[in-house]
């Protein structure tokens, strides 16, 4: 290496490692702040690494049975709406896709623009005549409003780039349209799937909005009840810092195992929803 | 019930045009539970929330038709006026800042360096992560006496902030965080549009002793053009409809220094219960987004017209 490729190189990481650092200080932060006494955490200067480390901060949180509570509406709202949407996206993106009908993805492009908020309104009243408010269901069917749109979009860039001819020497062997689609081009389609269901899984996950409107005290989210958790404890950072980062630590994992397919979906669909 | 559906029409086109026979309508019967619920959760509501914007409609109080008055009240509601001021100015700074670090942050992905990958995936976590969880960090990193951030400033010598504390600060503080979060998804987009530049002009330019900054901006900044221009668009529409840190960090406050238009929207739907009010409120606010995106495609046509113009 000569001394100018060098320079680069060093020049190089030094970029690197200022782009980077916002992410990883604050992360590492905030697993400081999770595991330090009220002592450390109310220290000026502050104190990044403490003598003594709180794991009680962690085993207050997860034994408060609320929590627990929460975790399963959690998993229940993000699993279900999840489910749901894959059960109708994935043949509309397949149909859309070989029907080459591009006009309807206006729809999509419409529920992206669409402020999270302008649903509730509506959607809170129907909820309340319907007698549902209180249980799980509004909050299930309110995610569709994330789910859906994720999947359909991600399905039909996907669909529209795998190849017909399985498919058309599948029909022309006497195979239904429905057998097509489920034997040839949904084994096919399973990488699409995968990132379809990652996608749509972090963002109802991580969505708040809908929580905060339709959410009773037995039904609340994880992110809703940690924001519930900000006025009450006002004072206590390192429990609440623990709660944070347990709601987000399922979506940091399946960022750093499935960045690939993350990475995949958002740059083709770059869907968000809310 | 997809068989029913796609017997008749096949069987009616297979004598007129044997190519058309892979394209009949048939593939509807697959799109159609979804459309059931698009139109249950998206059309529905839309139709529903203007019908009750032209309503006098408060939980409680029986409905009333009143035509557009929900809208005329709106062009003299000076807490509406403030917030679309500072949700304009939210969108701006958080399109801009992004864009312009999301940017620099690809160019340096687009090398090749050890542990690029896992570095990659740590630099998307921000985007990724629960956007209150963050919020609350960030909210205890804010705090004037005991918080981080004026740790640090005093260590560079910068006096102490009052952060999202002060009206003044409010909005840069969460524009702060707002960049912190979505630079990652700029960077991406970009880095796509960087992967897809071919070699050659770059090869070119440097036989001609081009600098770097001259490489940067009279090759790849013009071809990454078209990607700076969606990530724009997404960042905007993303912008303008940011809820989650602001609720969750300021609520609006201090006073109503950082309600934009969404907090706003909330308060008037879901605190005063004015829902057809609220209703008017989405409807414009919906309409300044498409406004805003027209906007910008209008002025890249302008921009792409002059380029051709000009010979570039």
């Amino acid at each position: 290496m000569t001394p100018r490729q060098i320079i680069r190189r060093i020049g190089l990481w030094l970029c690197v490692f200022v782009i980077v650092s916002p992410a990883i200080l604050f992360f590492l932060w905030m697993i400081s702040l999770s595991l330090k006494f009220e002592v450390d955490n109310a220290a000026y200067p502050p104190v990044f690494f403490p003598e003594r480390i709180a794991w009680k901060n962690y085993a207050d949180v997860l034994a408060s049975n609320r929590f627990l509570t929460y975790f399963v509406n959690s998993l229940i709202v993000t699993g279900s709406a999840t489910a749901l949407a894959l059960l109708v996206g994935v043949p509309a993106g397949y149909g859309i896709a070989r029907m080459a009908a591009h006009k309807s993805a206006i729809v999509i492009l419409i529920a992206r623009i669409t402020p999270g908020l302008s649903y509730l309104i509506p959607l809170f009243l129907l909820f309340q005549w319907l007698g549902l408010l209180g249980t799980l269901v509004p909050q299930i069917i309110i995610h569709l409003v994330v789910t859906v749109p994720i999947v359909i979009w991600i399905m039909i860039g996907y669909f529209e780039t795998t190849p017909m001819e399985l498919e058309e020497a599948a029909l022309i062997d006497g195979a239904g349209r429905w057998q097509v689609f489920r034997h040839v081009a949904l084994p096919i389609a399973r990488p699409g799937i995968a990132v379809a269901f990652i996608l749509a899984v972090i963002f109802s996950w991580n969505n708040f909005v809908f929580g905060i409107v339709l959410a009773g005290r037995e039904t609340r989210t994880l992110p809703v009840a940690v924001y519930n958790m900000i006025s009450f404890d006002q004072l206590s950072w390192g429990p609440l810092a623990a709660a944070a980062l347990i709601v987000t630590l399922p979506v940091l994992l399946l960022t750093v195992l499935a960045q690939r397919q993350i990475v995949a979906g958002l740059t083709a669909g770059a869907v968000k929803g809310g | 019930m997809s068989a029913l559906i796609q017997s008749t029409p096949t069987a009616a086109s297979t004598e007129a045009t044997p190519e058309k026979e892979l394209r009949p309508p048939s593939y509807w019967a697959f799109v159609v539970p979804a459309l059931v619920v698009v139109l249950a959760i998206i059309i529905f509501p839309w139709v529903f929330t203007i019908w009750m914007s032209l309503n006098e409609w408060k939980v409680g109080s029986p409905t009333t038709f009143v035509g557009f008055a929900n809208y005329l009240r709106l062009t003299s509601d000076p807490r509406f006026l403030e917030a679309a001021g500072h949700t304009l100015v939210y969108t701006a700074l958080s399109v801009v800042l992004p864009l312009v670090l999301g940017t620099l942050s690809a160019v340096v992905f687009h090398q090749n360096f050890a542990g690029r990958g896992f570095l990659r995936g740590v630099f998307i976590m921000p985007m990724m992560a629960t956007p209150v969880a963050i919020a609350l960090v960030w909210t205890m990193m804010f705090h004037p006496q005991l918080g981080v951030l004026n740790y640090l400033m005093s260590l560079v010598g910068i006096p102490a902030q009052l952060w999202v504390f002060h009206p003044a600060t409010v909005i840069p503080s969460l524009v702060l965080v707002e960049t912190w979060q979505w630079t990652p998804l700029v960077m991406l987009i970009v880095l796509g549009g960087l992967a897809a530049i071919p070699t050659e002009p770059y090869e070119s330019a440097q036989i001609d002793g081009a600098s770097l900054w001259q490489v940067f901006r009279f090759i790849t900044l013009p071809l990454i053009m078209p990607f700076l221009f969606i990530a724009g668009m997404i960042r905007m529409i993303d912008a303008v409809k940011s809820f989650d840190i602001i609720f969750a960090i300021t609520q609006g406050g201090p006073g109503s220094a950082s309600e934009t238009i969404n907090i706003y929207l909330y308060s008037v739907a879901f605190s005063y219960y004015d829902l057809g009010y609220g209703s008017a409120i989405a409807v414009v606010f919906f309409l300044l987004i498409v406004l805003l995106a027209a906007v910008m495609l209008y002025a890249r046509q302008r921009m792409l017209w002059t380029e051709i113009a000009s010979g570039a």
